[in-house]
């Protein structure tokens, strides 16, 4: 298996044009032809937030404590990061059918269409995360040093769309389920992953949410933001975990399935 | 020179019919038996069936090999096996060198991306990198005409244009081995002109070419050795005259009864001082010995050949009854042949043979054979059509005319 990560490795080096072309042409024929352009980029993660901040002030109405402005930003810097993780896996999880013409008939590496995906979701993700920084300053949250957690608690959660991302194309490949099941347990995530509220909302049921990869890096990330407290070491290193082995054991797996993607398709 | 270049090994390739899995009752016992038996596909399951069988050759660095066959014989397995997109159920494949395939060219274009955008994604898909395609842009976009239209969206193209780009892109890429399959005839006459004289050179350059195609003439004219594929298996291997004749006659069997009116031609062979070939150069002379064979007694008999060009049109007819004035007769269980001899003034193209068996007298036509041979006749000047007017050209000394006059917008003529 190392080898064969290696070889992928190389050969992902020699093509890097062609990852780069294909990112490319995602981003571009994303928003070509409609009016607004790459204005939805930031728009879709705008209505995210707004509707974190609706929920949050019904859950503030209901249980009478007053809105902190600290919640909203919870929720703001939340809500960008899972935008990113949700559109990431359902692009890349349809990226090999979509591009069904040249699996059939020309040969490439082909872990490229599910990566190109998740990085052509990640251009929206930048552009989205420049709203929320201005939001943020706005808002007055000062630099602190905790800030710096932010990269790290990225890099991861790309890592995991990928890895995630990368899986679900091959199967949706051999089987159309696959598509709408990712539909489906996408749309319901939300309700159990901590983007509206905190896990510590939860008390001792909040072990049952971080088993949810996402929820770390998404707490961890408010935590930077905000001042609060880091999720539990143990937490952060298993979605560390997740994330990087994920990603080489989805890698290894669609590189064993490849050969047969041409006449599976 | 006689290097290796890629080398096919007793390669088997299996495929199902019909739905892989309908459901998951089937899957679930399919899983089960691939991961437990983990069989290699040594024998076939239910609904299974040998696209490829058995198949071995070698091709030579800068060999022109070609592959023929009827649909579904495999050629385009065998190609998709090169090219890497499939693996082979059973047996090796060797590729010395870097390998690009020229399948259906414009697979990657996408159709909201203007011309020159499909052009870099194209390019790069194939193997280029940006670099590269930067550096030939130029190149590619003048062999595909398309300079005017290259920054239009490709949906706005029509079909041809479509085509002519892809090839153009996949023409540049300079592989060490080209696999090309039946690309050659996109766009219009001249370019696909164009795409064989393009081909030419890069067979020339000592590009190894692997030639997929249903145009015989193209492979014929390309390929220095062939392989004749049928029912996955392949039939032979070897130059390509003498492959494409055996393909050919396949198709045009000896015949032993037609018509059933008792006398009928029961064989045609077109050939030259050296014997049959499928290939022929303009103006060469041939023979054509058509064998009659009769169950009765007929008298008065004459046999007409006619040669059809690729587009159907009978552009000759000869009978030997009008050639030689005399006609012949046959008592039952007799056989005859009657040779015409024929020279070839013929255009570069495809050509078929026709023959009728007729009485004039009496009008009766006996028997008809509407496909009884085909050949292609080769041509090493550019000129079009269907005959050969073996045309010489000359120039006079420039002379001089007088001014046009500084107010003649349009010239005066006599009315």
């Amino acid at each position: 298996m190392a080898r064969g990560l290696r070889h992928l490795a190389v050969e992902l080096f020699r093509r890097r044009d062609l990852l780069y072309l294909v990112t490319w042409r995602d981003i571009k024929l994303k928003y070509k032809q409609s009016v607004m352009g790459f204005l939805w980029a930031v728009l879709m993660p705008l209505v995210i937030v707004s509707a974190g901040l609706i929920v949050r002030f019904g859950f503030g109405k209901l249980s009478g404590t007053p809105l902190k402005l600290d919640d909203l930003i919870l929720v703001t810097v939340k809500a960008a990061p899972w935008a990113f993780f949700v559109s990431g896996i359902r692009f890349a999880s349809n990226s090999l059918i979509a591009n069904a013409n040249l699996v059939t008939k020309i040969y490439m590496p082909r872990e490229i269409f599910p990566i190109a995906s998740v990085l052509s979701q990640l251009m929206d993700f930048a552009v989205a995360s420049a709203v929320v920084v201005v939001m943020l300053a706005i808002a007055g949250v000062p630099l602190r040093l905790e800030l710096l957690w932010i990269v790290p608690l990225l890099l991861l959660l790309v890592l995991l769309t990928t890895a995630l991302g990368v899986f679900l194309s091959a199967a949706a490949l051999f089987f159309r389920d696959v598509k709408y099941i990712v539909e489906v347990i996408l749309t319901f995530a939300i309700f159990f992953t901590p983007v509206f509220y905190e896990v510590a909302l939860f008390g001792r049921w909040q072990t049952l949410l971080l088993l949810n990869p996402v929820s770390p890096l998404l707490e961890g990330l408010a935590a930077a933001a905000t001042g609060r407290a880091m999720p539990a070491p143990i937490w952060l290193g298993y979605s560390a975990i997740f994330s990087i082995g994920g990603c080489l054991a989805s890698l290894a797996f669609f590189k064993k399935l490849e050969p047969y993607f041409a006449e599976s398709v | 020179m006689d290097e290796i270049a890629l080398e096919v090994d007793h390669v088997y390739k299996k495929f199902k019919k019909g739905e892989v899995y309908d459901s998951l009752r089937d899957l679930l016992p399919a899983l089960a038996n691939r991961f437990l038996a983990r069989r290699q596909g040594a024998e076939l399951g239910t609904r299974e069936f040998w696209a490829v069988r058995d198949v071995s050759f070698q091709v030579n660095r800068g060999e022109a090999f070609g592959v023929i066959g009827a649909n579904g014989a495999g050629k385009s397995t065998i190609l998709k096996l090169l090219s890497g997109i499939m693996q082979p159920t059973r047996g090796a494949l060797s590729i010395h060198g870097r390998l690009s395939a020229l399948i259906e060219v414009s697979a990657g274009f996408h159709p909201d991306l203007t011309g020159r955008e499909n052009v870099f994604l194209n390019g790069a898909i194939l193997g280029m990198t940006r670099r590269e395609i930067a550096s030939r842009f130029d190149e590619i976009v003048a062999f595909s005409d398309l300079a005017e239209f290259i920054d239009t969206p490709v949906k706005r193209y029509s079909s041809g244009m479509f085509a002519r780009l892809g090839f153009s892109v996949a023409a540049h890429v300079d592989p060490d081995i080209l696999l090309v399959d039946e690309v050659l005839s996109v766009g219009d006459f001249v370019f696909q002109q164009k795409c064989l004289d393009h081909m030419n050179r890069v067979i020339r350059s000592g590009t190894t070419v692997v030639f997929v195609s249903h145009n015989l003439q193209a492979v014929a004219a390309l390929c220095h050795r062939v392989l004749l594929m049928d029912h996955g298996q392949a039939a032979i291997i070897g130059p390509s005259d003498a492959v494409i004749r055996t393909y050919l006659s396949q198709a045009e069997t000896r015949r032993s009864q037609a018509l059933g009116s008792g006398v009928f031609v029961s064989h045609l062979e077109v050939r030259d001082a050296a014997g049959p070939r499928a290939q022929y150069r303009s103006g060469d002379r041939v023979t054509v010995d058509v064998d009659v064979v009769s169950r009765g007694r007929f008298e008065r008999l004459a046999v007409v050949i006619g040669l059809m060009d690729a587009r159907e049109y009978n552009i000759f007819n000869a009978s030997s009854e009008s050639v030689s004035g005399t006609s012949f007769a046959l008592a039952p269980d007799e056989a005859i042949t009657c040779t015409f001899e024929l020279q070839l003034h013929l255009a570069a193209g495809r050509y078929r043979f026709c023959t009728w068996l007729f009485r004039y007298d009496t009008e009766t036509l006996y028997d008809h054979w509407a496909s009884a041979a085909t050949i292609f006749v080769s041509n090493d000047t550019d000129d079009r059509g269907v005959v050969n007017l073996y045309p010489k050209v000359r120039f006079s000394a420039r002379r001089a005319v007088p001014p046009a006059a500084e107010n003649a917008v349009a010239p005066t003529r006599p009315s």
